[in-house]
């Protein structure tokens, strides 16, 4: 089970976490933030909590705390 | 039970947000940097050293002490910082463009006096800040603003690769990373440990060149960018650990 925090507010949608993300859990929602630019939501219930949208975000917005 | 945590420095996570386009590499690489001197509990002591270019946007996002330089003078500076406060990590984060044209000179013979600094570059084939110039490593037929009609070898020579230059040196580290996938960026954070492991052992200079999209002045979306490291660039300058002092 890994709990996944969003800073919707630093992401810059370059979607870079919808490439990497292996379970394909990450998904382009449409809507926009402060900035205009288009954030992603995630199907937490699925996330195996690897890390991997955590390691290629360039900003910092997504951390992730996986409990074993 | 065990928890595992992704985050990044408490300093990059509040901090006001970076400046740089969205899909810049400068954001995954300062990371790296910031996370192993974080991991390593040398943070607060580091004195990031920043030239004239996209990579000084990190005064702004990030609290740790920092030097900002003329242009092209980030790897001498750094060398300076370093010689007057033995007990703190240096390091110059610069771009190709500074350190293999305007400031070569320094790279090279900070390499050849063998100065104590850990040098992270950037390469992303392109002068990024001042609006996408050719650059030494721009590839072959890459158009850029000062060479619309793409790079012709026959009038602006081969692109520079720094692992060809330094070979023989004598210095303590010579790698270079990638950021184009999740395998190859944590690839390139372990490189980045090493060079400043050999920093604080005083084994001497250390360099880590990583390979960074720029999807703004290549024109490209920030997934057709990681793409074109993955297809064109990683061609030209392949990823790996090229010098390291007391291993064959």
């Amino acid at each position: 089970m890994a709990q996944i925090i969003y800073d919707k507010k630093r992401c810059k949608g370059c979607h870079y976490c919808v490439d990497a993300c292996p379970k394909k859990i990450i998904t382009v929602s449409g809507e926009l933030n402060d900035k205009g630019y288009e954030v992603v939501e995630f199907d937490e219930a699925q996330c195996i909590g690897c890390g991997s949208c955590y390691t290629i975000c360039p900003d910092y917005a997504i951390t992730i705390i996986k409990e074993d | 039970m065990a928890t595992k945590e992704f985050k990044a420095p408490e300093m990059l996570r509040t901090g006001d947000p970076t400046g740089f386009c969205p899909g810049c590499g400068h954001g995954t690489v300062g990371r790296l940097g910031f996370e192993v001197l974080d991991e390593m509990g040398l943070l607060e002591k580091s004195i990031s050293v920043y030239d004239v270019a996209c990579d000084s946007l990190y005064m702004w996002a990030i609290d740790t002490d920092c030097v900002g330089t003329a242009h092209g003078r980030a790897i001498a500076t750094a060398a300076g910082v370093k010689r007057v406060r033995k007990d703190c990590p240096v390091w110059a984060y610069v771009g190709d463009g500074a350190s293999y044209s305007i400031g070569f000179q320094h790279t090279v013979w900070s390499a050849v006096r063998n100065e104590n600094i850990t040098v992270v570059i950037i390469n992303n084939g392109v002068f990024g800040m001042t609006g996408g110039q050719m650059a030494p490593t721009t590839l072959i037929g890459q158009k850029t603003t000062s060479s619309p009609a793409g790079r012709r070898a026959d009038v602006n020579g081969y692109p520079m690769d720094i692992t060809k230059i330094l070979t023989g040196q004598d210095i303590a580290y010579l790698a270079r990373g990638s950021i184009d996938t999740v395998a190859n960026i944590n690839k390139t954070k372990k490189y980045i440990r090493k060079a400043f492991e050999k920093q604080m052992n005083n084994e001497g200079f250390s360099l880590v060149e990583v390979l960074a999209p720029c999807p703004t002045n290549w024109g490209l979306s920030p997934h057709d960018s990681l793409e074109r490291i993955r297809n064109e660039v990683m061609e030209v300058f392949p990823i790996g650990e090229y010098i390291e002092r007391g291993v064959k």
